[in-house]
This record gives C-alpha cells, structure tokens and sequence, in this order.
C-alpha cells in the first residue's frame, strides 16, 4: 500500500547497495489508523544492521520502538501501514514482496520474541512442539528432510544453552507448568530453533523480576553470540539494553535522536534527551526517622484457601514516611497489602492503625477508616474505569467521602489535577486517552482526593518508562511533604527503593528476611537472600552482567528460577 | 549529577504521548458508524424501523378497527379488503397492522423484564460469588434443563393465558439464558482493580453495580437483547399458534397463522387467499431476520475483530 513514488526511491537506492548490511532500512515512515484518520508514528528513521550485531532501540512508550522492530521484519501490526521509504533483508526488498514471500522468511529467517510470553504461547500445545512449529513449517533448516527428530533434538540443545533445568524433558510440558522466566526462554528457543538471520526481542524481560532477568539476559546473549545471530533488542531499560546491545538508537516521538556504540553512547551521551535518560537512576532521598507510628502489622498469619502465604509478619510504617516492601513475586508483598486494606482477612495477627486495631473484614470498616488508608495499583490501566472521564475518577471519592457541592467538587478536582502536573484539558478524557504516566498520576490523584494518611503503592512504577517512573516518584515525594502521608511502599526495583525510602522490609517466601532504615539494609553485611536481590539489579556498566556472572558463586540457583 | 541539569529533554507530564480523540457529538460518531455498515445491517435497521412505524402508527394506517366484523367470513382478496377477511368476518391488513403494535409491544416489554430479572441476578451473582452464585445458578440450570416452550404451556394452563401472565413466564423462563450471559460477561470485569478500588472506596453494591460494572458489560448485553428479543417474539408468536398465547380479540401474528391456515388448502381454487396464512408468518420471519442483520453488525464491530 504505498504510493508508486516510494517504490521508485526504494529501488534507486537498493542499486546502490551492496549486501554489507543484514536489515537496510531507510526513511521509513509509518502510520498508524485510529480514530478514523491516520496518525504518523515513525517520521523517517534509519536503521542498518550487520550480521551478527545487536542493536538496542530504547525510548519511552509511544516512541515506536516496537513498531520500528516489527517493520524490519517488513511487517505492520492491523492498523498500521508502512507508507514510506525502504527495508531490505539481505538484498531482499521486504516493502514489494508478497506476503508470501515475507512469511516464508517470517519464523525462517526472521523472528521474533514476544514481551508476554505467557500469552504468546498455545496454552494447549507442549512446548517442544511449539519450539520447533516455525522450523518444520518454514523448512528452513536444510535437515527437515531427516524427519523431525533432528529437530527436537536441537530444541533440547537448545534448552540446555539457554540453561533450562531437565532439558531433556522440559518441553513435554504445557506453558502453564513452567515459570515466567522459563518461559521466556522456552520462547528464545523457539526463535533460535530455525537458525534464523535476525530476532526481534520486544522487551523479554520487562515482565519478569529481576533476579529471574538476570538468567535470562544472560541466556539470550550468550546463545546469540553462539550463533552470531543479528539482534534488535527492544527496551525501555537502559541497564538492560548495554548489557545486550553493541550498537543503541534512541527512538523518541517516531524519530532518531541518537545512535552509537553502547560505551560510546553510556560514557558521552550527545543530546539532551539521551543525558536525561542516563540521569534518572540517580534519585535518591535522604532518609529520615520518624518514632509516631501511623500502622502496624503484628504478627499476621494469612492464606488464600489453604496455602498459607504470609507467616508471621510484623512491619510498622512511621508518619509521614515511606517504607518500602522488596522482594520478588510470591514473596507476599501484595498479600501484605491486601490484608491491610481488609480485601483478605488474615488468620491471626493485629493491624494497627493511629493506635486502634482495625476490624478484620472490609465490610465491618467504618467510612472514616476506608477513607484514611487508599491505594494505588500498579497497572493503572486497569485500576481505573475505562468508561469514566477523569473527572468522574477523580470526583467520585470527593463526592463520597467529603460530600462537597457541585462548584465546590469541580474547583477540588481542578486542584488535584494541578497537583499532579496536569491540566484542565484532561477533565473530558477517559483513561484510554491517556499516557501510561498520565494514567498513574490520575490514579494517585484519585488517592489524594480521599485526603488519606497512608496510601498503599503496589509496584505503582514498574509497568513504566524510567524517565516517566522518575516524574511519578518526584511527584509522590512532593507530595508526601506537603501533606505528610505515609507510604507504605511495594516494589521489586531497588532503583526505586533508593530514591524513595525511608525504611526498608525485605521479605522472602512470606517472611520477613530483614527490616529497618535504608542505609542499614544497603549496606553489608546482608542476608544471603538481600544480597541476591541487590546485585541483581542491572547497571548502567556494559559490564556488568559479565562480572556478575563470574562473581555468582551460587550460580545455579538463579539461573534455575 | 542528582540535581540534574534542567530537565532538557523537556519532560513534562502534560506532554507525554497518548492517544488523544478527537471530540465527536453523538451524532457525528453515530454517522460515522452507519457510514461503515454494511448493506445487511441497513437493510435490517430499514425493516425495523418500518415495522415500528407501523406499530406506533397502526390506528391511522389501518382501514378498519382491530376487532371490526363484517358480514363475509373468508372473504377473498379485493378493494374493500386488501388481503380479505378472516373465519369471521375481520379485515386482515388491519388485524396485520395491529398484530405489530401488539406482538412486538409484548415481546419488547417481556424482553426487558427478563433482562431486568437475569441482569441484575447475574450481576449480584458475579460480585458475590460464593453460595449467592452457587443456588442462583443451580436454579437456572434447573430450569434450563426443562424444554422452554413446554414448561411456558405447562404454566401459561395453570395460571391462565392472561398478558400478564404470559409476559411474567416468559420473562422468567427467558432470563435464565441472560443471567448466565450477564453473569460470564461480569466475571471478567468484577476482577478488575477498579471495581476493587471502588469496594475500598466503600462503595455500595448498588453503585459498584450500575456505575462500575454494567458499562462496560453493555456491548454484548445490547447484542444478547437483540437476540433475545427475537426468541421471545417467535415464542410468542408460537404460543399464540397453539392456542395458549395472546387471546381473542386482539390481534397477533401467530395466533392469525393458526385461524387462517384452513386457507390454504384452497390453493388450487384461488391461489391469492391461500397466500393469507402466510402473511403474518412472513410478517415474522421479516422482523427476526432484519433483527439478527443489526445483531451482527453490532456484535461484528464491538468484537474488535476487523477485516484487513
């Protein structure tokens, strides 16, 4: 679907080309349809990639970094179009070959790993059959000739590069009896089983914890190296992205900003907008004390059915400061949550609140107490009514718990809006109109306008872009001192922890492995389980993940989470 | 280095990328939607309408009044009678014309009060699950598992084949299938953070109900109507053919079918008067139909599955 024009430039420019690069892509633009008109989402970008190198496209969500990655494969997700300039795959023009032609290359030559790897697999399908589904059917690989146990002996290759326990076994599983990050690299596998030219990683790790990530970055570079198979690595995480990449482009607004070596680029970023990504790990608060406590968990014991998920846990949050619960999924930081809030009753165990034990269940709690404790999720997308206007959203908890009149309820709600830095325009929208920041910090809004003590935030920053996750903690630690109100902190990022808390709870299987203010539980010496989650988390060093490797002693226990 | 230059790439919250739609009126969106629908969706939106035109307007459009008898029963097709009389003496275009006020009046009114009953069960079931969910849904099992149009005769001959009546059976018959749609449909969207945000918030069922939940359920509710609407008039329509459905005098399709079938033995004397029986079954046969195009449609472009 682009114009004659296009396809005049596109073949003067492959005569002029010679096959030095794997992915020759110029100029390409892209639309996307929505809301009957079509919108630019790529303004002319050029990427070349050679044999064997790995490039990391990094940018904010809405950048297009996922759409750029899916057009070097020379496809366009529904409801986009590619409407100019070129993409070549070796030699081959992918903008005029048929959509035969591009799926015989598709899952061969090219292929891709999803970001959710749970829901890219056929959960009625086992694994090693999904693992060498692209290989058979593309024939790609010239021993499909010798039947399929070539094949399957490859993947259980395959699986034990990519370090996965029981290889010989593991893909007569189904995708729902193995980990998130198992699965993640179930999903390499799956790529790498027809030996293709080129993958497309979109942000394979996003979704996992970071002691899981760790294992699987290091999977996916080791066996792309086997293989010197070209790369673009897709991510919003800068830390990530240099462990992975040679070369990194910065993507913004569908456009480059910037493309170098990745120690060229980490040590002497040129533009602006590239310094400011490379800036926002370094928030960090001063902690402070605070002996007045606002709650207090006492031994509580709590399970869903009959699997018991929190044993014994007692933390206490100060006034007006902010603890931060760490530890990975399954740890019971949620559940810790859930059974502040009374959503789960715990079995045993006090929540104490301004010196009163709370009653047990949501429904015995009066108005008041709802009213002084609220809380923000993590996926905002989903904690908020997607049929609601942002004044509704915004306006309900005034109207409910305040009982202001109309003008009184739409001056309030425009306050609100400028305290979270954003504006009246935004009082019509609904939530599918906005920018994944924007969305939380409605939410937060939505907590504020309770006028609360404590806000609980589940993991509230990391379903978001660094630079948009810094604008929200700078935004939460404005307000906390303005208002004076506690937070009681969830999160698996210690980059996170670091420019938020005060105080910090580990917590591990349900338990809590150690607690007490920032700077002691940094610092060594630390609990085995505390030390694992610490060097875990990426740094911005190309090197780092090497050396983390060389140092685990206790390697095999990450690698088979 | 942590009090960062200011912030040159500019990054402001206001200013982040989202998906901004332009402000349409209700009328500009509705024109832009029947712009895209397709030739079965108009041609079912044209039927209806005429139908219900002819249903609001059936005392002007008729030439005589709905139980009016003249002197010749069977009379065959003429001037003074377009589509002649029936077997004792009643015009039937008039009786036609007043058989869609009086079929569709009843079948709309019998298809809400069972949305009524089976939505608002199903909601509460869906919120509540537990014990709530368990009796609600083994009851509706219950009663879908006994054949519909016969448990409808069984209890239209007990408590009389009165309006009333009628449209309560079949109201409650029927709501078992929306209960079980409103119930699966709520399920999915009960789980979401913001209906539990709204319970934190302390909100009443009332509220987290119509305001939270029944929004974003109404698509496929607005659908499964559609159909319903479709199944209650043909049950209707076939309850009146066997006698137990709306009564004498007043008029309707199915019970019409059934007068006038004796007519068409007669085929081979007078061809035209055969055809009367018809009528009214093709009166229905046009109405489900034409509702069924305008279901698809609707249920094809709130699927969110499009053709490239």
């Amino acid at each position: 679907m682009m114009s004659s024009a296009d396809n005049v430039v596109a073949d003067t420019v492959s005569n002029t080309m010679d096959n030095e690069y794997l992915v020759d892509m110029r100029g390409v633009h892209i639309e996307g349809f929505s809301d009957e008109q079509w919108h630019p989402i790529i303004n002319g970008v050029d990427l070349q990639l050679k044999r064997g190198q790995v490039m990391g496209l990094i940018g904010e969500s809405g950048a297009g970094k996922s759409t750029l990655g899916l057009a070097a494969m020379g496809f366009a997700r529904a409801g986009c179009r590619i409407c100019g300039g070129s993409i070549h795959f070796d030699g081959i023009d992918l903008l005029s070959a048929t959509d035969a032609e591009k799926r015989k290359l598709w899952g061969g030559r090219m292929t891709y790993v999803a970001q959710s790897a749970a829901a890219a697999f056929n959960p009625a399908h086992r694994l090693i059959d999904q693992t060498i589904e692209s290989a058979t059917r593309a024939g790609a690989r010239s021993d499909t000739s010798s039947g399929g146990m070539n094949l399957h002996e490859d993947a259980v290759e395959l699986y034990r590069a990519l370090k996965l326990p029981d290889p010989e076994n593991i893909g007569q599983r189904y995708p729902h009896q193995v980990s998130g990050g198992q699965l993640q690299r179930v999903m390499t596998a799956m790529a790498m089983s027809p030996r293709p030219d080129l993958i497309v990683f979109d942000e394979p790790t996003t979704a996992l914890d970071v002691t899981t990530q760790v294992g699987v970055l290091a999977a996916m570079r080791e066996i792309v190296d086997t293989y010197n198979t070209a790369a673009i690595y897709i991510t919003h995480d800068l830390a990530v992205v240099a462990q992975m990449a040679d070369v990194i482009k910065v993507l913004r607004y569908g456009e480059e900003v910037e493309q170098a070596q990745t120690r060229e680029m980490l040590s002497s970023p040129k533009e602006a907008y590239t310094r400011s990504l490379w800036s926002v790990r370094s928030l960090e608060k001063q902690e402070a004390k605070n002996d007045d406590e606002i709650l207090r968990l006492e031994n509580i014991d709590a399970a869903y059915g009959k699997t018991k998920v929190l044993h014994d846990v007692s933390i206490s949050v100060p006034r007006g400061k902010t603890v931060a619960v760490v530890g990975e999924s399954g740890s019971g930081k949620s559940t810790a949550a859930r059974v502040i809030t009374g959503l789960l009753p715990q079995l045993g165990g006090d929540v104490i609140f301004n010196g009163e034990s709370l009653p047990v269940a949501l429904a015995n709690r009066s108005t008041a107490q709802l009213q002084k404790i609220q809380m923000i999720y993590q996926m905002a997308d989903t904690a908020m009514n997607p049929r609601h206007t942002i004044e509704e959203i915004i306006g309900r908890p005034i109207d409910f718990y305040l009982g202001l009149n109309k003008s009184e309820r739409e001056q309030r709600v425009y306050e609100l809006l400028k305290m979270i830095e954003l504006d009246e325009t935004f009082l019509d929208r609904l939530p599918s109109e906005l920018s994944g920041g924007q969305k939380q910090r409605v939410c937060i809004a939505r907590a504020l306008a309770a006028e609360p003590e404590l806000i609980i935030c589940d993991e509230v920053t990391s379903a978001l872009d660094q630079i948009v996750q810094e604008g929200i903690l700078k935004l939460l630690l404005k307000l906390q001192q303005e208002f004076n109100i506690s937070y009681l902190f969830i999160t698996h990022d210690i980059a996170t922890v670091k420019a938020i808390a005060d105080q910090i709870v580990v917590m591990f299987d349900g338990k809590v492995v150690e607690q007490g203010m920032k700077s002691e539980i940094l610092n060594p010496p630390h609990p085995e389980y505390t030390q694992l989650l610490l060097s875990s988390v990426p740094e911005m060093d190309p090197d780092w993940l090497t050396r983390l490797l060389n140092e685990q002693s206790d390697r095999a226990e990450i690698m088979n989470r | 280095m942590s009090e960062q230059e200011p912030s040159a790439g500019g990054y402001s919250a206001a200013a982040e990328v989202a998906f901004k739609r332009t402000r349409r009126s209700r009328f500009e969106r509705l024109r832009i939607e029947l712009g895209k629908a397709s030739f079965s969706a108009w041609f079912g939106m044209l039927v209806v309408f005429c139908y219900m035109v002819v249903a609001l307007l059936a005392p002007f459009l008729a030439p005589y009044g709905e139980a009016e008898i003249f002197p010749t029963p069977f009379a065959p097709w003429g001037d003074e009678h377009r589509f002649g009389t029936d077997q004792i003496g009643r015009d039937i275009l008039s009786r036609l014309i007043y058989g869609a006020r009086n079929t569709m009046g009843i079948a709309l009114v019998t298809t809400l009060l069972s949305f009524l009953i089976g939505g608002t069960l199903g909601l509460i079931a869906a919120i509540n699950r537990g014990w709530i969910d368990q009796i609600f849904s083994r009851f509706v099992d219950v009663l879908m598992a006994i054949p519909s149009l016969i448990f409808a005769l069984m209890l239209l001959s007990i408590f009389g084949s009165t309006i009333a009546s009628l449209i309560i059976i079949i109201a409650i018959l029927d709501s078992t299938r929306v209960f079980r749609l409103t119930r699966s449909v709520a399920i999915n969207v009960v789980v979401m953070d913001y209906v539990e945000a709204a319970r934190l918030r302390g909100e009443k069922i009332g509220w987290v109900m119509r305001r939270e939940i029944l929004p974003n359920i109404m698509p496929p509710m607005i659908a499964e109507f559609g159909l319903r609407f479709s199944f209650v008039f043909l049950t209707i329509a076939a309850l009146s053919f066997l006698g137990v459905g709306i009564q004498p005098p007043t008029a309707d399709w199915g019970s019409m079918v059934r007068e006038n079938a004796s007519l068409i033995q007669f085929a081979k004397y007078d061809f035209k008067s055969a055809l009367t029986p018809l009528l009214p079954a093709a009166a229905i046969a046009l109405l489900t139909v034409a509702v069924n195009f305008i279901v698809d449609w609707f249920l094809h472009r709130s699927s969110g599955l499009h053709d490239e």
